[in-house]
């Protein structure tokens, strides 16, 4: 701690720090542009300056960058004084020079961080009576537009793009008051995390385009705090509705989870709500019936369902895409033992391998900054930047470790950005891949190992018993692996904070437990050991926590003719069956209830189809990779009849009359049923405050105290007001009325402050500039180690290529492997067209080359375009998950391939 | 132009063995002069801290510009066993100083003591690389250099062991893209790895993290020239050529509207007098000096009163300009000071980097309203404005030096011409335009 003095009263602060970051911290308005949180200091827009003095006796003082001053003990500064304002108005004057005057139609008035900051410094007065320089923009593809003539030069862009998140296709350009920052062309941004530039652009130079696509003003959008659904990291976000659509998404800071950054598909997927694929209405058809279920009165549909439950044998499926509270409702209906997990045999076991290895408990799982913080990193198997992208990123921050530490050697502020990157250069502390495919972290990799899923696992036993003599060694490994092995070894015993991170995508159990052996043996050694395993949707953990039964219960129950009613929820059996499993399952089921929120095959199949409320109108408990509990609330209201699944479930218990357990006013009486399931559920509870909850007897509002229109924007229905939604679900208020203050950090449901309308109104939320929000970061950890450091001692085979048979190799990819987000259109124009990944050693044999086609005999012959992937080894075939026409998750372990020229 | 004349009864030491004829000294040639002989020696008689020592001693101070002790900046390498490597040694060879030509003169006319002094300068602070880092346009110097470069290694003064004292050092000339900017130091550095020519913050200085973040000195093509001759014949010698408070000479050069333009070595702390009148041969017929530039464009103008100042970095400071580079630019009553101010500030604002918000928008801000005044469309408030940015854009307000050298032109300008700039306004005209 240090104690600096701010016109004349002293403060303690973190003398480690830089003085903006403490001024910030302590509560105090001082403007900034080219500063972020995150991407720390360079000193270049001139806005933060202060005056400093050199002692108590020092009257004269001088102007320094608040950014670029240390908080040394004993600091003298002066915010207020006089030239130190006059300077900060001078700064903000110049950038107006050449801004626009287009705020009543720029897309970022209303959260203009540059608004805000003029506003601040007090300059009004335009004298510059000269010409403004212009631009041409460039068509960035579906996320961003681009308006150059707003820039201020601040380069928070490209430090964001480049430095932060590892792009190389958006650079400054051109040089003095010309400055341009854009690509060589026109194209869209190939960045996965180019959405945040959105929040990173002090002004409207980057603004979002799926937002522009349905404009609103900002203060108009009614908002609350969110969940991300596209994928298992389970970042915060903030959707934003009007007029029942969902115009946006935004990041919502949680410093355990996501920080200030969140991924394009998690910001871009949204738009599956407002889309043509939503079930809107209840639907039904007679069972023989030869047509999808048709519209209907809910009445009739209700009294068809509660027939179906009362007779014969009931089989629920339920899915890891739907809330805790969901699947325990459809539990609740079917009975434990009639409960499926609604993933395939092969996805399930995996499932539960993760959620075996983190009850086991080698290292607690990796919050944000333990995965920013890792100093050696071992990734075995999974493609982290597609499948979990979030996580990818923050492991593009962990290798600056070796340039932070390097830094405070040569007595370089850790803030001080372009300095400590200048002195690490190309220097990053360890980060080992070993993957099946070639991936987008190989940039920052120390080195790179690829192979097949069951070689990836040997190496990871390996690694294991190099670090612990007790864990289990591996026979005969190739001469080839021994130096990678010998580093990765040297690497994690060598670190402070060690991360192994794995996951489910690669589809290999012993990868896992590979991964679990290495984190164990660490640990034996490093307390600080961390271990990552990344689950594929946004509540696979918390399903398998529910202890389902696998989904091939169902599969063998149709085929015994022991399934009468199949209740699907939020599901699509094609999608996680082969397609004629999943084909005889609903032939053999005599009904199908499904309830959902968007159309597929599975809906198709269904004599009911009940319309379920998707993420943001509804609300809910998801468990994260991580194992947090995370609360997600409504930010809209579903037009009727569209419910909540736990609602439509509740309600056909109700009228299958068999139930008496179901006994549910609101969330909180389903989530606390759930959390009586078990020791480790009981803390779902806690993720967020009951609905219960009030601030001095306020709820807190969804919209802002500017939200306009509400008196107009249902005249045309009605001239009386409609009375506000009553939420039983939340403490939050569909209205402008409500607690205008801060409110518990799960419930925010906007960042603003008052001079303080962007984002980077977050340091008045938070504990300190970029640390907790205010009362901690929201959600609630339910797996903590305590298991008996036990190892696994199976090690498979290595792998043999096979003679006319391929061993498929999932892919995944950010854009178009996740079935919600990959009806929204923007995602859908960057969504690859399917293909078939092959080797060039297999290449070469078949005789096929980039752009050739193969039929594949797994998926049924289809005919796929061959893409060369350098990295395949000979045996293997790479099949995208999710691509159009690919929905197929579970993949066959092996496929034949006919057509090349070879074969 | 005529470059040089010798000036009879001083020591020469820079440009002593230069030719007249305009051609360039080979290695045998420098050689025979004495060339490469404080290199033998040094390399076998004294330990890299004691050439730092040396230039300590001898109060070399930086002939770029800013005039810093030359051996001070050397001293903050790391020369403990934690150092880290490589470290490299930068000869700022960008000369983009608009009426500056001094280092060209010396690299082109003896490129070998250029390549001498940075072999010993690199010694002293254990560095492994050198960089020239030549200015775009200065082919001459390049091709000379080229050739000179390569006859040193193929004598043994560059590459592995040098003169089988164990020590190595690889040169390399590397051209530069042709930014103003890239002069300044730390920009040339960032320029030098490939990346956009943009300072950097100091600290950290470039001696603990340069090029590519490793120890690195930058000096300049003058400064390093002096360095064989200070190893060679002592640092009391080398003291006992300046005649005023700074040691050692000084390439001075003199443009304008003088009789005889050109480039003279001459002892640290000549006033501008004597070069005007002894060596450039007076104004021209019709011409009257109204006032000097001493050192480049970003060095403020100097009132025809102090011209008999010494030109040293001490004496310089008390007028209120700096020595700058030394080369002077006089100028007469023939040409608008608005037009010349205004011309300086366009060339400021395009060279800035864009970095920095006050030297980005405020140069241009500051040449829109100077050509305002010119074209006779100034307004009453304008002068005041100009005032504010002298001091706006001053150290410490802005990134690098670049915004607060242009300011010094225009704050001492605003001095020396307030009654032009006022007429231009009250007039709405500029009288030299008629």
């Amino acid at each position: 701690m240090a104690t600096i003095f701010i016109d004349g009263r002293p403060f303690e602060v973190d003398g480690d720090k830089d003085l903006l970051d403490q001024c910030l911290s302590l509560g105090f308005d001082l403007p900034y542009f080219c500063w972020h949180p995150a991407l720390g200091s360079v000193g270049s827009c001139r806005q933060c300056a202060v005056k400093q003095f050199k002692d108590e006796n020092d009257t004269e003082g001088q102007i320094v960058m608040a950014c670029m001053t240390p908080a040394s003990d004993g600091t003298r500064i002066s915010i207020d004084d006089p030239e130190a304002r006059r300077f900060r108005a001078g700064i903000v004057e110049l950038l107006m020079t050449n801004h626009p005057h287009d705020c009543p139609v720029c897309d970022e008035g209303g959260e203009c961080h540059l608004q805000d900051m003029t506003v601040m410094t007090g300059h009004n007065y335009r004298d510059y009576r000269f010409n403004k320089r212009t631009f041409r923009n460039q068509d960035l593809g579906p996320f961003l537009n681009h308006e150059m003539n707003r820039c201020i030069t601040c380069y928070r862009c490209v430090r964001f793009y480049q430095d932060y998140a590892g792009g190389t296709d958006l650079v400054a350009m051109a040089s003095k008051n010309h400055i341009y920052f854009g690509r060589h062309g026109d194209g869209a941004l190939e960045n996965e995390f180019s959405g945040n530039l959105v929040e990173v652009c002090p002004t409207g130079v980057f603004t979002d385009k799926s937002l522009k696509a349905h404009y609103t003003r900002k203060w108009d959008l009614q908002t609350a705090p969110s969940v991300c659904v596209h994928c298992g990291h389970g970042c915060n976000i903030l959707p934003g509705e009007r007029y029942d659509s969902l115009r946006r998404v935004r990041n919502r800071y949680n410093g355990r989870v996501n920080g200030y950054f969140i991924c394009d598909r998690g910001r871009y997927g949204y738009e599956f709500v407002n889309g043509d694929h939503r079930i809107r209405e209840a639907r039904l058809r007679d069972a023989d019936e030869d047509r999808p279920a048709q519209p209907a009165a809910l009445e009739a549909v209700m009294t068809r369902i509660g027939g179906l439950l009362r007779a014969g044998r009931v089989l629920g499926v339920g899915s890891p895409r739907a809330t805790l509270e969901a699947n325990f409702a459809l539990r609740s209906l079917v009975g434990a033992e009639n409960f499926c997990s609604g993933v395939a045999a092969q996805g399930d076991a995996l499932n539960r391998e993760v959620l075996g290895i983190l009850r086991a408990g080698p290292a607690p799982t990796a919050t944000l900054p333990d995965l920013e913080k890792a100093d050696a990193v071992l990734v075995l198997g999974e493609d982290v930047a597609n499948t979990a992208p979030r996580l990818a990123l923050a492991l593009r921050q962990s290798v600056r470790q070796h340039g932070l530490e390097l830094a405070d050697r040569l007595k370089i502020p850790r803030w001080q950005d372009a300095a400590v990157r200048e002195a690490a250069g190309a220097d990053l502390s360890p980060l080992f891949l070993a993957t099946p495919v070639s991936t987008r972290l190989e940039d920052i990799a120390s080195a790179t190992r690829y192979g097949p899923t069951a070689d990836i696992a040997r190496l990871g036993f390996a690694v294991a018993h190099g670090l612990d003599g007790n864990a289990p060694a591996v026979n005969g490994l190739p001469e080839a692996d021994r130096q990678w092995i010998d580093d990765v070894i040297a690497a994690l015993a060598g670190a402070r904070r060690p991360l192994v991170v794995s996951g489910t995508g690669c589809g290999d159990r012993d990868v896992l437990r590979a991964a679990a052996n290495v984190a164990t043996a660490l640990a034996r050694r490093n307390a600080a050991t961390r271990l990552s395993l990344v689950t594929a949707e946004c509540n696979s953990l918390g399903l398998a926590m529910l202890d389902p039964r696998p989904l091939e219960l169902a599969v063998s129950a149709g085929q015994d003719r022991d399934l009468d009613t199949l209740v699907v929820l939020e599901n699509d059996l094609f999608r996680r069956l082969p397609r004629q499993t999943a084909d005889a399952l609903l032939s053999a089921a005599a009904h199908v209830i499904t309830v959902d929120c968007i159309d597929h095959d599975t809906v198709a199949r269904s004599e009911v189809v009940l319309p379920a409320a998707a993420f943001s109108e509804s609300e809910g408990t998801l468990v994260n990779s991580e194992g947090r509990a995370q609360r997600f609330y409504k930010s809209n209201l579903a037009a009727h009849p569209i419910q909540e699944s736990w609602r439509w479930l509740q309600a056909m218990a109700a009228v299958s009359g068999g139930v008496e357990t179901i006994d549910w006013h609101s969330l909180d009486d389903v989530t606390a049923q759930c959390a009586a399931l078990s020791d480790e559920l009981a803390a779902i509870t806690e993720a967020a405050p009951p609905a219960s909850q009030r601030v001095v007897h306020l709820r807190i509002p969804r919209q802002s105290h500017r939200y306009s229109g509400r008196t107009a924007m249902h005249a045309a229905a009605t001239l009386h007001e409609p009375i506000p939604h009553r939420d039983l679900d939340s403490p939050l208020s569909f209205s402008m009325e409500g607690y205008l203050g801060e409110p518990a950090p799960a419930l925010i449901p906007r960042f603003w402050a008052p001079g303080w309308n962007s984002i980077q109104s977050l340091n008045k939320f938070q504990s300190e500039v970029a640390g907790a929000l205010v009362g901690g970061d929201p959600g609630r950890r339910l797996l903590e180690p305590g298991g008996d450091g036990r190892y696994f001692d199976q090690i498979p085979a290595p792998f043999k290529p096979s003679k006319g048979q391929w061993r498929v190799v999932p892919l995944y990819h950010v854009f178009g492997s996740e079935p919600l987000s990959a009806l929204s259109p923007p995602l859908r124009s960057r969504t690859p067209d399917p293909y078939l990944a092959i080797g060039p050693e297999d290449a070469r044999r078949l005789g096929v080359k980039d752009g050739s086609t193969l039929q594949v005999g797994a998926l049924d012959g289809r005919s796929l375009t061959v893409r060369l992937q350098p990295a395949l080894a000979r045996g293997m075939v790479g099949v995208p998950v999710g691509l159009p026409g690919l929905a197929q998750e579970a993949l066959p372990e092996w496929t034949t391939l006919q057509g090349g020229d070879g074969s | 132009m005529t470059i040089t004349e010798k000036v009879d009864g001083m020591e020469t030491p820079l440009t002593g063995n230069i030719r007249d004829d305009g051609t360039v000294l080979n290695l045998k040639e420098y050689e025979r002069v004495g060339g490469y002989r404080a290199l033998r020696r040094a390399l076998r008689e004294l330990a890299p801290e004691e050439v730092t020592k040396a230039v300590t001693d001898a109060d070399l101070r930086g002939r770029g510009g800013a005039g810093f002790p030359t051996g001070k900046k050397w001293s903050f390498v790391d020369m403990s066993d934690q150092a880290r490597h490589p470290k490299y040694l930068v000869a700022n060879a960008d000369e983009m100083e608009p009426s500056t030509f001094k280092d060209r003169f010396l690299m082109e006319g003896d490129p070998h003591q250029l390549i001498e002094g940075m072999i010993l300068s690199a010694y002293a602070i254990g560095a492994r690389y050198a960089y020239v880092f030549l200015r775009a346009s200065y082919f001459r110097p390049a091709r000379r250099l080229r050739e000179a470069i390569a006859e040193a290694y193929a004598a043994g003064y560059l590459g592995g062991d040098i003169l089988g004292s164990g020590y190595q050092l690889d040169l390399y000339l590397h051209i530069s893209a042709g930014r103003y900017i890239c002069g300044e130091e730390t920009a040339l550095l960032t320029a030098l790895e490939g990346r956009r020519s943009i300072p950097r913050s100091k600290p950290p200085y470039p001696q603990v993290s340069g090029l590519w973040g490793r120890p690195t000195v930058v000096n300049n093509v003058e400064t390093l020239c002096n360095v064989p001759h200070i190893v060679d014949k002592g640092s009391q010698w080398y003291r006992n050529l300046g005649r005023g408070q700074d040691a050692g000479t000084k390439l001075y050069g003199m443009s304008g509207k003088v009789n005889r333009p050109g480039l003279w070595e001459l002892p640290m702390g000549a006033s501008a007098r004597e070069i005007l009148e002894e060596h450039a041969g007076g104004m021209r017929a019709g011409h009257r000096l109204t006032a000097l530039q001493p050192g480049g464009a970003s060095s403020g103008f100097l009132a025809p009163e102090h011209l008999d100042v010494p030109m040293d970095f001490s004496s310089m400071g008390h007028t209120g300009t700096r020595l700058g580079t030394g080369t002077i630019l006089a100028i007469d009553d023939q040409v608008c000071p608005v037009a010349l101010i205004r011309n300086l500030e366009h060339f400021f604002a395009q060279e800035s980097c864009g970095w920095c918000t006050p030297c980005r928008e405020g140069l241009p801000f500051v040449e829109r309203i100077l050509t305002a005044i010119e074209n006779g469309e100034g307004q009453a408030d304008d002068l005041d404005r100009l005032h504010d940015y002298t001091r706006f854009l001053g150290p410490g307000n802005t990134f690098c030096a670049h915004a607060p050298g242009a300011m010094e032109p225009l704050e001492t300008g605003l001095k020396i011409f307030g009654d032009v700039f006022e007429r231009h306004i009250t007039e709405g005209r500029c009288s030299w335009r008629h």
